[in-house]
């Protein structure tokens, strides 16, 4: 005679999941997460190759013709590949996420009395180690080619508003993953998206010398902040309204992101 | 005494594992699901039986909460499928159709991902994962990516992570499609020892003979509509009934022996071989006298055997004619 198991008519349950619970399945979801970006490790070239590649690419290639000479041109594009590499990054996120949800183990996720958000909230958190690689290799591929900045604490803190705002950002990511059909419709609009934000930042040239209306839209653009807040903070050491403009317009996005994201994907799932 | 007796039998009906009114599923114009009502008691196997795309897939996808009704309602264990929906997931484990599991991770890292998201600590997921590989016969492929698993392979991992916490309800959709036969008669066992250890079991299958072997009760789903419902003996019986083959061991006796059934038995014989002489039986009493006269007779048998009527023929006899069924469907 086997063991008997609890009857279901006689079990005490709630139609709720603990917040403990909610915590444990999101830190569940983004181990999961770390095991398949261990397993498929191409899914790091865009936090690895791009920094790299780019670092060294727009400082030869516009060091000169911009400010001269390559070393005086670090200060400029290190902020700006910081930044870039950040949301590219984080468009990442949204691409893979509609990839996973897709899969067919899904369907067993949807069906296990976890929380719902746990399927979201992992694997954005797992991707916070994907933006810390990035905004990583950039600022050693900056020392290596002679970018100095003046104070570590400075330091901290441009990496972390670097790491803190790809996160921010990737809710909005998050949120085109899981409303669209199909991983490539994700890309191409948060392609669509990424380029004009990204350039038109003032993170690769200074923007004094644009036409007046695109620099209209350099001002309104929240990354113009974030890359010259992480400037100030390497060239000078110091936290400036820029800082606080950028922390309180990320922490804008999250608020009105995340619960969107969370709707659509309830309402999906 | 008498008193208790009829307080049993009260908590014997409130304990319905699954109890479904008039479930509807519409998608577009075709209603895949079009008024099912189930009532399936605690501890028993159950199994939904009907052709490709009646709507067994769907009818499971509404009780395990994967998809919301368009009508009607279904409770588990007393427990609405629509409001109570978190509690229906605690008290439910689902082996879907196609695998859903994790290709890109090893067979070990799913089991452990799955326990831990049941409320199991790292290392009791994976103590746990551990001996479902052995149980599934997976331990050589426990590490591997599940990309170079054969099909059969992932079906098994499959199982295995439906049973992680054995769930007082479990759906089983086609447990056993692409399994080889001695896989599938070990699926079997564990599908009767989770049932001897308390568990109610819900399946659908395309193999009859599996219905016919494990189910205690059938249903017949065709157009989205159950068709027929019972025990598999009764579902047999409603059909058709057993067929006494009497082979003979000279042909010559043949039209004599026929003869004598037709007396004996007051039915209708044939002889689709030389040597053999059918006749449904009704009454199998009446077989002995058939044979002590065939004996008085001097008429010597080869070999006596009786057919039942398989599920094949209940199968093809509810659900064989498509069309005409579904054109009848829309007049009613
Ligand atoms: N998500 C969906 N959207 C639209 N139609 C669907 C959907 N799922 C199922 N259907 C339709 O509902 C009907 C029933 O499908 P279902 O998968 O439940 O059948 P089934 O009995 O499980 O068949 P099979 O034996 O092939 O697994 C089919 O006509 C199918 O095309
Ligand atoms: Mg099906």
């Amino acid at each position: 005679m086997s063991a008997q198991i609890v009857p279901g008519a006689e079990r005490k349950l709630k139609n709720r999941i603990s917040i403990q619970m909610s915590i444990s399945n999101s830190l569940t979801m983004a181990y999961r997460t770390l095991l398949l970006i261990r397993r498929t490790p191409q899914q790091l070239f865009d936090v690895t190759i791009q920094p790299i590649l780019f670092t060294l690419m727009f400082s030869f290639l516009f060091g000169g013709a911009i400010s001269g000479s390559v070393a005086g041109y670090l200060p400029i594009i290190i902020p700006g590949i910081l930044a870039q590499t950040a949301i590219t990054a984080s468009m990442g996120t949204g691409v893979q996420l509609r990839e996973d949800m897709d899969k067919g183990v899904f369907y067993r996720f949807k069906s296990m009395p976890i929380a719902r958000m746990a399927t979201l909230a992992g694997p954005l958190l797992a991707d916070i180690v994907r933006y810390s690689i990035a905004t990583g290799l950039t600022l050693v591929m900056g020392y290596i080619l002679g970018f100095r900045w003046v104070s570590t604490d400075g330091l901290l803190l441009a990496g972390f508003l670097s790491v803190f705002a790809a996160w921010c950002l990737s809710w909005v990511f998050a949120l085109l993953g899981v409303v669209m059909k199909s991983a490539q419709a994700v890309q191409g609009i948060s392609a669509a998206i990424l380029f004009p934000l990204s350039f038109l930042s003032g993170a690769f040239v200074p923007t004094k010398t644009l036409p007046s209306w695109l620099q209209d839209f350099v001002n309104v653009n929240p990354l113009t902040y974030v890359v010259s807040a992480v400037r100030q903070l390497f060239t000078q050491g110091t936290v400036g309204t820029d800082f606080w403009l950028s922390l309180a317009g990320s922490i804008a996005i999250v608020l009105v992101f995340a619960p969107l994201t969370l709707r659509a994907y309830m309402r999906k799932a | 005494m008498m008193q208790q007796g009829v307080q049993g039998q009260e908590r014997q009906q409130r304990a319905l594992a699954i109890e479904a009114h008039g479930l509807v599923k519409v998608f577009g114009d075709n209603r895949a699901v079009d008024g099912v009502d189930l009532s399936i008691p605690t501890g028993s196997i159950y199994a939904l039986l009907g052709p490709n795309g009646a709507g067994k897939t769907t009818i499971i996808n509404m009780l395990t909460t994967l998809l919301k009704p368009s009508g009607g309602s279904a409770k588990i264990f007393g427990h609405d499928v629509a409001k109570e929906t978190q509690i229906v997931r605690q008290l439910i484990s689902v082996t879907g159709q196609s695998a859903a599991v994790d290709e890109r991770l090893s067979a070990t890292e799913n089991l452990t991902i799955f326990g831990m998201l049941l409320g199991l600590s790292k290392s009791q997921a994976s103590k746990r994962a551990a001996e479902l590989l052995v149980e599934f016969g997976l331990e050589e492929a426990a590490k591997r990516t599940l990309e170079k698993f054969s099909g059969g392979m992932r079906r098994r991992l499959d199982l295995a992570s439906s049973l992680i916490i054995q769930a007082p309800l479990i759906f089983l959709d086609e447990p056993t499609t692409g399994l080889d036969p001695r896989t599938r008669v070990q699926m079997w066992e564990s599908i009767r020892r989770m049932v001897a250890s308390g568990s109610t079991i819900l399946l659908t299958t395309q193999y009859l003979d599996e219905a016919d072997q494990l189910a205690d009760r059938i249903a017949v789903i065709d157009h989205g509509r159950v068709v027929a419902e019972g025990t598999p003996r009764e579902l047999k019986a409603a059909v058709g009934k057993a067929t006494l083959n009497l082979s003979l061991a000279d042909e010559k006796e043949a039209p004599e022996a026929a003869r004598i059934a037709e007396d004996v038995l007051r039915v209708k014989t044939s002889r689709p071989e030389a040597n053999l002489v059918t006749a449904p039986m009704s009454d199998p009493d009446s077989v002995t006298d058939l044979l002590v006269a065939l004996r008085n007779a001097k008429i010597r048998l080869a070999t006596v055997s009786v057919q039942e009527p398989t599920l094949d023929e209940v199968f093809i006899a509810l659900t064989g004619d498509g069309k005409d069924a579904q054109a009848g469907g829309a007049k009613a």
